[in-house]
């Protein structure tokens, strides 16, 4: 090395040296940093939110995690020696629970909930962190995280977060993500003094249909106070009158499939509930008052079938499904031949006897289960939302149960127009002394109907444990909605069970915004009383000579 | 109200069917159906299954409406009228099942049977009056059951619940009886006695009957008439009837 | 004497002595004698009582004319809301917030003026009248709207229990104006009356048996008279019935508002007593245990609803005391051993009972 050479590198070093002295890149100290985090112990909100402007400028590679888990309230400060740490679960029932280290984020071994204090947030820390936190997972790899980052981000757009999502959508790759932080810009872009940029902005900002955007482009055509326009320049102007009314246009379109979706929804709840009462009550011209509770069977053996296998949720459902068919088929059958069968003839006898039975399932499950409601999970497979456009989101587990009706009503049809057994049962429905001239033994028949009927009824259980909580009264909450789905639809045959229950759903959705959940049921069944006057036996009335006796 | 002339002062038909046709889905039930009733006659119709029997006697009842014919009760179109209308003219009809009020008494069977005011506030206050009663105890003789009048209607035999309701019927004094098979299922003595009850009801009113026994229509027959596919076949005293040879064929050993 | 008429006798007799015996003994006997009645206990009678006159009427419904009503609690609920708004009344500035006209709720909910309908309940005589004109009016309606249109059996029963339900989610709303889900409570005074007075739950009581007699009076002139007989006539054979020339729908009407009103009254007599009423009263679970009460006893008989009325409902407060989780297996095993084993209740146990009538 020659002597040039040798100066120039020192020179350089040198350089680095004042350049990485400077504040903007001096590794901070994990003195400070624990010692703002002891700070956190003892501080009012006032200062806490100080000591968080700190933290977040700190660029410590740990605060990150520790703004996460303090935004989970899982930030802890132990009671013994006031070290802060972090927790390993916020779930209260975890107890002793497992500690992180802030600095090193390693294990640090376990301490009794009693012997910590938390580090508590108000809502203007929470809303602080949320940000803070998003811009931190800006760069997260996974990109759901990002997108919900910028998400998040843009609850609360400003001059520095536009800066980091500039940034960032330099080197964005996915393309959702992307557009995201495109629409973000554009957001911040309206509030800038150059015309252009905000026609540019506005002109981007047409294509997305969310809330947000179409509130901040209609603020555009406002007025001032002293009768000005917001807006000065009139092309931009024009551009948002014509946003706007696009973003309308397409989100009440949306609008409606969205409420058409979720009458389908809740009609093929309804359906699948009725359906099983529909067959005993076309058949044996029985009114199955239990039924809610062998619905509730269903629901029950969804929460046992979990337990016994619960490192395959994902699965559980799919074996759910013929348990409680098993199940609450059983439990028909034996109510069937234990009971009803003496009652035979006697409907309204019928109709008071299995509502003891339905007190005594009530009660028999409150005592095997306790009273309290169950937790049944929705695995993977089910959760989440599909989202189509801005304005429409589905959840899967409302499209599931769609198809799983859809499904379970064509096997229904199938059994009863293609099986020996549908045949019995159709026959027997239709004139059962000529059924039994015949040879059919009606007397089974009966018993396998209300089996089919119940088992039915415990695979609506099924579905229904993944809408609702589950406890000894889920069967009471629908049995009223069954009964009106029945009434209505009429039991001549099982499309009438479909169409009424499907329509009723979508009505009931219909009237909702107007109305509201509970006025809008009450509304459902007036008008079904007033609809019994024209159509007393429903839409699909049966036809036949036991129809008379009914 | 019921016929109000005693029968001697109008003689004559009582009851004149012309040319009655009724189709369901194209099958003719009746087909061009005439027959005329005389006041105070028993008349006995009798014929195959599908012959029209019953479908006449709707068409009589106003329960069915028929494509072409007229009906006349005396002055009275029957076509014009309506169900209840018609049964208030007049006619009274007996179905085949005995249709009476089980769980109350031979007695109450009757007093529901009777004419009157049928509002509730009416029948509320109702009192039985001298003349009710009165009409309820001929009654009960006319049809054999006044040893029964406390006794439950659903402890009856079944041919003692026919003559009850062949009694509710006569509550309401009507001036025709449309009887629908009243001796099936009877037992022989049940039978004589409902050919005893119905030939004392003739004269003062105007009984057709209509019955596959011919034992029971050989008993009680002064007139009878063959129904065959919706219209006439053949008509007479009995004797004539039976030995119609269109009737053996139709009959084929009955 | 039918045997009918000698339950009745009974039955009614019995009733008197109870009405004149039981406060005798609540206030003239020493709480330290066996025999003393308290209070509670004479209130607690005073409740069955008030059951026993819903029983009569849904025999009257179900056991006369064949209307299986599952939604007659919803009759004796709105007769129990209007004798509670005229209580609520009469509470005055008396309440936690002190307003002289507006009750507490509707202070809370931030009203400033009394809603129209309530206007009115400040009056007996006005009050005693809604007591028994909503119930009539809604069965009015509902009737009206349900037999015209031929509406029986099973299908009539779901349809009752809708419009309960109906009530139901209604007077849960706290904007309904009703009190939402708490209902009305605390009552101070009828007519002047302390609600809390042993002489006033005395003269309740008194009142109630009173009613229940005049009630059980009523049904029976009503059975034993000519359009008792249409009634019966209807529940076993209604085409045969309307063949006759009887205007079916009109005797069902009838028999149905009345039984509306006798629910009302009974509802009206309920809420002083056990001093709140709330919308759970219109659950349709409540309904369904009026007819097991009715089932129990003995349907089509009259006195043996009453008795079933009070029989089960002592078991019920027995059980709920000493064996809270065995009641309703209890009563799930009543409807269903009853329905099998005693279709003409206890009464039908009775040597010489016969038919019912």
């Amino acid at each position: 090395m020659t002597r040039r050479t040798a100066a120039r590198q020192w020179l350089l070093l040198l350089l680095a040296a004042v350049l990485f002295s400077t504040p903007a890149f001096a590794q901070p100290s994990d003195t400070g940093f624990l010692a703002m985090l002891g700070e956190l112990r003892d501080a009012s909100f006032a200062d806490k939110d100080q000591i968080l402007g700190r933290l977040i400028d700190s660029g410590h590679a740990s605060a990150p995690r520790v703004l996460t888990a303090w935004l989970d309230d899982r930030l802890y400060a132990r009671t013994a020696d006031q070290k802060v740490f972090i927790i390993t679960s916020a779930d209260e029932k975890v107890d002793p629970v497992g500690l992180v280290d802030p600095l090193s984020l390693k294990n640090a071994g376990s301490s009794t909930r009693d012997a910590l204090t938390r580090i508590g947030t108000n809502n203007k820390l929470r809303r602080t962190l949320r940000i803070a936190v998003a811009r931190f997972d800006l760069a997260n790899p996974d990109a759901s995280v990002r997108l919900a980052a910028v998400t998040e981000m843009l609850r609360s757009p400003d001059e520095a977060g536009a800066e980091l999502l500039k940034a960032r959508a330099a080197v964005e790759t996915d393309a959702r993500v992307k557009a995201e932080i495109q629409m973000g810009l554009s957001l911040v872009a309206l509030d800038g003094p150059d015309a252009a940029v905000r026609l540019a902005a506005v002109q981007t900002l047409a294509s997305r249909s969310t809330q947000q955007v179409r509130n901040r482009l209609a603020l555009l055509l406002d007025k001032n106070p002293d009768g000005s326009d917001v807006e000065t320049d009139e092309a931009v102007r024009q551009a948002a009158t014509a946003a706007v009314r696009r973003i309308d246009r397409s989100r009440t379109m949306f609008g409606m499939v969205e409420t058409l979706f979720f009458g389908l929804s809740l009609g093929s709840v309804l359906v699948l509930i009725a359906i099983g009462l529909a067959i005993t009550f076309g058949v044996m011209g029985v009114i199955n008052m239990a039924h809610g509770e062998l619905m509730m069977l269903g629901a029950y053996t969804t929460y046992v079938v979990q337990v016994l296998m619960p490192k395959h949720i994902g699965i559980s459902i799919l074996v759910a499904i013929p348990a409680a068919f098993v199940v609450a088929g059983l439990a028909g059958v034996i109510i069937e031949r234990t009971i009803i069968r003496f009652l035979y003839g006697r409907p309204l006898e019928t109709l008071l006897a299995t509502f003891g039975v339905s007190l005594v399932l009530q009660q028999l499950v409150r005592s095997i289960f306790t009273a309290n409601n169950r937790a049944v999970e929705t695995p993977q497979w089910m959760s989440g939302t599909l989202q189509l456009g801005d304005a429409l989101a589905i959840t899967y587990n409302r499209l599931y149960i769609v198809i799983f009706t859809i499904i379970v009503f064509a096997i229904l049809l199938a059994v009863l127009k293609r099986t020996r057994l549908g045949l019995q049962i159709r026959a027997v429905s239709q004139n059962r002394a000529m059924a039994k001239a015949m040879g059919i033994r009606s007397e089974w028949v009966d018993a396998m109907t209300f089996g089919l009927g119940s088992g039915i009824a415990g695979v609506a259980g099924v579905a229904l444990s993944q809408l609702t909580n589950v406890g000894p009264n889920l069967g009471q909450s629908y049995i009223i909605d069954s009964f009106m789905v029945v009434v209505f639809g009429g039991v001549g045959n099982l499309w009438g069970t479909l169409i009424g229950g499907m329509s009723m759903g979508i009505v009931n959705k219909i009237l909702e915004p107007y109305a509201g959940a509970v006025l809008g049921k009450i509304v459902v069944l007036v008008a079904l009383i007033l609809f019994i006057q024209r159509r007393p036996r429903g839409l699909f009335p049966q036809t036949g000579r036991s129809a008379e006796s009914q | 109200m019921t016929g109000t002339l005693p029968p001697e002062l109008i003689p004559g038909p009582i009851l004149e069917l012309r040319d009655l046709t009724v189709s369901f889905d194209g099958f003719k039930a009746l087909n061009a159906l005439s027959l005329t009733i005389d006041r105070g006659e028993l008349r006995c119709i009798i014929g195959p299954n599908g012959a029209g029997k019953t479908t006449m006697m709707d068409v009589v009842t106003g329960k069915t409406r028929p494509d072409q014919g007229s009906a006349f009760f005396g002055e009275i179109n029957l076509l014009d009228l309506s169900e209840p209308e018609i049964a208030q003219a007049g006619i009274g009809r007996k179905f085949q099942k005995p249709t009476v009020f089980e769980r109350l008494t031979v007695f109450e069977n009757l007093e529901l049977s009777l004419w009157g005011d049928k509002r509730f506030l009416a029948a509320l206050f109702a009192r039985l009056t001298r003349a009710q009663g009165e009409h309820i105890a001929d009654v009960l003789d006319v049809i054999g059951l006044g040893a029964q009048r406390g006794s439950m209607a659903g402890a009856l035999s079944h041919g003692q619940k026919q003559w009850l309701e062949i009694g509710m019927l006569l509550m309401q004094e009507p001036d025709v009886l449309l009887v629908d098979e009243p001796v099936a299922g009877m037992t022989p003595q049940e039978t004589e006695r409902t050919a005893e009850l119905l030939v004392s009801l003739m004269a003062e009113h105007t009984v057709i009957v209509v019955e596959h026994d011919m034992d029971f229509v050989r008993s009680i027959a002064r007139r009878v008439t063959v129904l065959h596919e919706g219209r006439v076949l053949a008509e007479g005293d009995m004797d004539a009837v039976q030995s119609d040879p269109r009737v053996i064929e139709v009959y084929l050993g009955e | 004497m039918t045997r009918s008429d000698q339950t009745g006798t009974a039955f009614v007799s019995t009733l008197a002595i109870a009405a004149v015996l039981v406060p005798i003994l609540n206030q003239l006997v020493p709480v330290s004698s066996p025999l003393h009645v308290s209070t509670y206990v004479l209130t607690l009678i005073g409740k069955y009582l008030c059951y026993a006159i819903l029983a009569l009427a849904v025999d009257l419904v179900w056991g006369y004319c064949g209307i299986l009503s599952l939604g007659h609690a919803a009759f004796f609920a709105l007769g129990g809301y209007a004798m509670g708004m005229y209580l609520m009344r009469q509470i005055g500035p008396r309440g936690v917030y002190g307003d002289p006209l507006l009750p507490d709720f509707m202070v809370f909910l931030n009203w400033h003026q009394l809603p129209w309908f309530w206007h009115g309940f400040n009056h007996f005589p006005f009050a005693l009248l809604m007591m028994v004109l909503v119930p009539a009016l809604l069965a009015l309606v509902f009737g009206w709207l349900a037999f015209r249109s031929r509406v029986t059996g099973v299908y009539l029963s779901i349809m009752t229990q809708a419009l309960s339900y109906a009530l139901l989610l209604a007077f849960f709303r706290n904007d309904m104006g009703f009190g939402g889900n708490n209902g009305f409570t605390d009552f101070k005074e009828l007519l002047g009356f302390d609600l809390h007075r042993d002489s006033t739950r005395v003269v309740l009581f008194v009142a109630t048996a009173i009613a229940l007699g005049a009630s059980y009076m009523a049904c029976r002139a009503i059975v034993k008279s000519r359009a008792g007989r249409v009634i019966r006539a209807i529940r076993d054979a209604e085409s045969r019935t309307r063949f006759l020339g009887y205007k079916v729908e009109s005797y069902k009407l009838w028999i149905f508002v009345f039984s509306a009103v006798l629910a009302g009254i009974a509802g009206a007599l309920y809420v002083p007593q056990v001093g709140i009423i709330n919308p759970s009263e219109f659950e349709p679970i409540n309904s369904i245990e009026i007819v097991i009460w009715v089932a129990v006893g003995g349907r089509g008989t009259l006195v043996g609803a009453a008795v079933g009325a009070v029989l089960v409902n002592y078991a019920k407060t027995y059980f709920t005391g000493a064996l809270p989780e065995v009641w309703l297996y209890a009563l799930g095993a009543l409807f269903v051993l009853t329905t099998l084993f005693l279709p003409r209740g206890l009464m039908g146990l009775l040597p010489g009972s016969g038919d019912a009538q």
